[in-house]
C-alpha cells in the first residue's frame, strides 16, 4: 500500500441542476485529487456547491433532473458515467458516506445493529453470524462502549454523539479506500465535535482511507485536514497544505474569511465584513473573476479574463491573478502595485 | 447599577403519567440561576444543547411559566407580569430568535413585521409610524424599498437583521439573543456581529447572548456564565474564564474549542484527551449524587465558580 496511490482523481467536473430546461451548474470545472491516508478538506460557504460536490461522488444525484459532466476516476472507472446497477456496488463497498444530520440518516424504524448489518449483507458474503460479530466490533471501533445494548436500541434512544457514531460505523463498515463526510459535526457540540474529529483521525490513521471533508468551519479543518481546498461560486479558489495554507492565506476570499473569524481578532476589534452576498446560482457570473464583484475597490484590470489556477509555490494553488495587488478595504491607499 | 436582577430562577417541566394522567416527575431544566444586568454591557450563556441556556432565555421574556424565583425589573417585581399589555417590561425587553426565517411571519411585508411593536406599545401617528421604519431599516443597513417586500425575498442575513430591527424598534434596554448567528455563514456572521456591537454602543443596550459557540461569545461579551445542567457551573468576565478557568467542566469545554491554527494540532489533541479523562475520573467530585452542581463560590469580585464536593463539606 503506497501512501501517496492517488485513490481519486476528479478532472473538471461540472454538476449542474435543471431550473426550467436550464442546466446551472452548481460545481463548476472542479478538478482536483484524492491520495491513501490523507484527509482533504473542502471549505465554503453555504451554496458555494461543497455539498453538490460530495454527493456527485458519491453518485446520489436524480439523473433526470441534475447533469453530471466530467471525469471522477476512482480505480481507472469514471464515476460520472457510471450506471446505477454497478455504482451500487461501489457506494457503500468502496466510497462509505458520513451525513450531516445523524437523526435523519438512520431509520427510525429500524435497530441500529440491523441497519449497520444492512451494509455487510449487500456487499459481503458474511454469514448472518458473521455479520453479527462484526457490527459488535464496529461498534466498539467507534468508541461506544456498550455494543450489545446499543445494537438492539433504536436510533431515539440515543444521543446526537452516539447516533454520528453509528453513522460513521456504518460508512466504514465495508472497510472503504474513500470516505466523503459531509459537515459530519456541524449538528453536534464542541465537546462532542471534538471527540468525533478525533475519532475520524484515528480511523483513518487505522484504515489508510482518503477523506473528503466537506466543512464551513475553518477550526475543524486546522485541527484535522491534512490539504484544503477552498470553493467560491462553484470553483476551487484556493488549494494548499493546511500548514500553508494558514499560514499565508493569498486569494481575497480565503484571506477575508481568515478575517471575519472572532477568535482570531482581539475581543473589541471589529470584524471583518465580506462586501455583499454569495450570488445564487441563477445568477452567477460565468465569466471573468468570480470575486470580484465583492472586492469592488479592486480595480477591473487586476483580475484575469478567464481566471484559472496558478502555481504559486509547490502545492499552492491560487485561482486568478487578483490576490496580487490584493488588499482589504480599510487599508485603501495603503498599498498601491 | 444593575437594573435587572434575576434570583434563583428554576423552570421544571412536569412529567405526566399514571391513570389520571398527574405529575409523576419534573425536568430541571433551569435550577436556580441568578443574574444581573447593566446597562450597556453584554452578558454570555454558554453550554452544550439541553442544558437549559435557551429555557432561560424565554422564561426571562416570559415565553416560558417560571416555577419560582424572582425577575425585579426597575425596583419592581415582574415575574408575574411579563407579557402584560401595560407593562414597560414587556416593552424594554426583547428577543433575537436563532432561525430569522421562522420568526418572521411569511404573510407579512417587512413594514409591517417591523410596525408590529411600534403599533402595540407606541401609539404613533401613521406618518410618524412610516418614518420611524424608516430609521429603523436605516439603522440595520437596509434599503426602504425592502419595506413593501415579503421575507422570503432576503438572504439569512438580511432577515437577520429584520429581526433585529424589529427588536429594536420600541428603544428596549435588555435584548435577549437566542444563537442569533449560529445559523449564518461566516462573513455574513461578521456583519450581523459588528452591527449588533454598533447598536449596543449607540443606543446603550444590554445583551443576553445565548450560545454554544465560546469563540462569538469572548467577541461579544463582557461577562460570561458557563451553564451545565441548569445551573452555572462558573461565572466571570472575559479573563476569568478564558484565562483562568476553575471549574472542570469549564476547562473541558475550552479543550474542545478547534484552534483556527494547525500548528500545535498534535500536542492539542494529546492535551484534549488529558483533560478528557481527568474530566471523566473527576468529575464526580464536581457534583452532587444527582448529578447537579453545587452552589457558586466568590473567587473575586468577579469570578464565580461552583464549589467541588470537598468545599461542600466532603460528601
Amino acid at each position: 500500500m503506497n501512501s501517496t496511490e492517488q485513490l481519486l482523481s476528479i478532472n473538471n467536473l461540472h454538476t449542474g441542476f435543471r431550473i426550467k430546461d436550464t442546466y446551472f451548474d452548481a460545481v463548476d470545472g472542479v478538478s482536483i485529487s484524492l491520495k491513501r491516508n490523507e484527509i482533504l478538506a473542502v471549505v465554503g460557504e453555504s451554496g458555494c456547491g461543497k455539498s453538490t460536490l460530495a454527493t456527485s461522488i458519491i453518485g446520489l444525484h436524480d439523473h433526470n433532473k441534475t447533469r453530471v459532466e466530467g471525469e471522477i476516476i476512482y480505480k481507472g472507472i469514471n464515476l460520472a458515467k457510471l450506471d446505477e446497477e454497478k455504482f451500487n456496488k461501489i457506494r457503500g463497498e468502496e466510497i462509505g458516506m458520513i451525513f450531516q444530520d445523524p437523526l435523519s440518516a438512520l431509520n427510525p424504524l429500524m435497530r441500529i445493529g440491523d441497519q449497520i448489518e444492512e451494509g455487510l449483507a449487500f456487499h459481503t458474503k458474511m454469514s448472518k453470524e458473521q455479520r453479527e460479530k462484526r457490527v459488535f466490533e464496529l461498534l466498539d471501533q467507534v468508541g461506544i462502549s456498550n455494543p450489545k445494548r446499543i445494537a438492539k436500541q433504536f436510533p431515539h434512544q440515543l444521543s446526537g454523539g452516539m447516533r454520528q457514531r453509528v453513522i460513521i460505523a456504518i460508512a466504514i463498515s465495508c472497510k472503504p479506500n474513500i470516505i466523503i463526510a459531509d459537515e459530519p459535526t456541524t449538528a453536534l457540540d464542541v465537546t462532542i465535535q471534538a471527540q468525533i474529529l478525533d475519532l475520524l483521525k484515528d480511523l483513518q490513521a487505522e484504515t489508510g482511507a482518503g477523506i473528503v471533508l466537506i466543512t464551513h468551519d475553518l477550526g475543524v479543518v486546522a485541527e484535522v485536514a491534512d490539504r484544503v481546498a477552498v470553493m467560491y461560486a462553484g470553483q476551487i479558489i484556493e488549494e494548499a497544505s493546511v500548514e500553508e495554507l494558514f499560514a499565508n492565506p493569498l486569494h481575497p476570499y480565503t484571506r477575508s474569511l481568515f478575517n471575519s473569524i472572532p477568535q482570531m481578532n482581539s475581543e473589541n476589534e471589529k470584524l471583518q465584513v465580506i462586501q455583499g452576498i454569495v450570488p445564487s446560482l441563477t445568477n452567477l457570473p460565468r465569466t471573468g473573476c468570480r470575486f470580484s464583484a465583492r472586492i469592488p475597490w479592486i480595480s477591473e484590470g487586476m483580475h484575469e479574463e478567464n481566471p484559472t489556477m496558478h502555481e504559486v509555490s509547490p502545492g499552492h494553488l491560487v485561482r486568478c491573478t487578483c490576490w496580487q495587488h490584493f488588499h482589504f478595504e480599510s487599508e485603501e491607499g495603503g498599498i498601491t502595485r | 447599577m444593575s437594573f435587572m436582577q434575576i434570583n434563583d430562577l428554576k423552570v421544571y417541566y412536569p412529567i405526566r403519567g399514571g391513570f389520571f394522567n398527574t405529575v409523576v416527575d419534573q425536568v430541571t431544566a433551569v435550577d436556580g440561576i441568578s443574574l444581573e444586568f447593566e446597562k450597556g454591557k453584554a452578558y454570555g450563556l454558554v453550554g452544550e444543547s439541553g442544558c437549559g441556556k435557551s429555557t432561560t432565555g424565554k422564561s426571562i421574556i416570559g415565553l416560558e411559566k417560571i416555577t419560582s424565583g424572582s425577575i425585579v425589573y426597575e425596583g419592581q417585581n415582574v415575574t408575574h407580569n411579563r407579557r402584560g399589555r401595560g407593562s414597560s417590561y414587556n416593552r424594554d425587553i426583547q428577543m433575537i430568535f436563532q432561525d430569522a426565517h421562522s420568526s418572521l411571519n411569511p404573510r407579512k411585508r417587512v413594514q409591517d413585521i417591523i410596525a408590529e411593536p411600534i403599533r402595540n406599545f407606541l401609539n404613533l401617528s401613521p406618518d410618524e409610524e412610516k418614518r420611524r421604519i424608516n430609521e429603523l431599516l436605516a439603522i440595520v443597513g437596509m434599503n426602504e424599498d425592502a419595506k413593501l417586500k415579503y421575507p422570503h425575498e432576503f438572504s439569512g442575513g438580511q432577515k437577520q437583521r429584520i429581526g433585529i430591527a424589529r427588536a429594536i424598534a420600541c428603544n428596549p434596554k435588555l435584548i435577549i439573543a437566542d444563537e442569533p448567528v449560529s445559523a449564518l455563514d461566516l462573513s455574513v456572521q461578521a456583519q450581523v456581529l459588528n452591527f449588533m456591537k454598533d447598536i449596543q454602543q449607540e443606543f446603550g443596550l444590554s445583551y443576553l447572548f445565548i450560545s454554544h459557540d465560546l469563540g462569538v461569545v469572548k467577541h461579544m461579551c463582557d461577562h460570561i456564565s458557563i451553564m451545565y445542567k441548569g445551573r452555572f457551573v462558573e461565572s466571570g468576565n472575559r479573563q476569568d474564564i478564558y484565562t483562568n478557568p476553575q471549574h472542570i467542566y469549564t476547562k473541558r469545554l475550552l479543550s474542545a474549542i478547534p484552534d483556527v491554527n494547525p500548528v500545535g494540532r498534535e500536542e492539542r489533541k494529546k492535551e484534549r484527551i488529558e483533560v478528557e479523562a481527568n474530566y471523566t475520573a473527576n468529575h464526580k467530585n464536581y457534583y452532587d449524587e444527582n448529578g447537579k452542581v453545587f452552589d457558586l463560590k466568590k473567587l473575586s469580585t468577579t469570578h464565580f465558580v461552583a464549589m467541588s464536593a470537598h468545599e461542600k463539606g466532603g460528601i
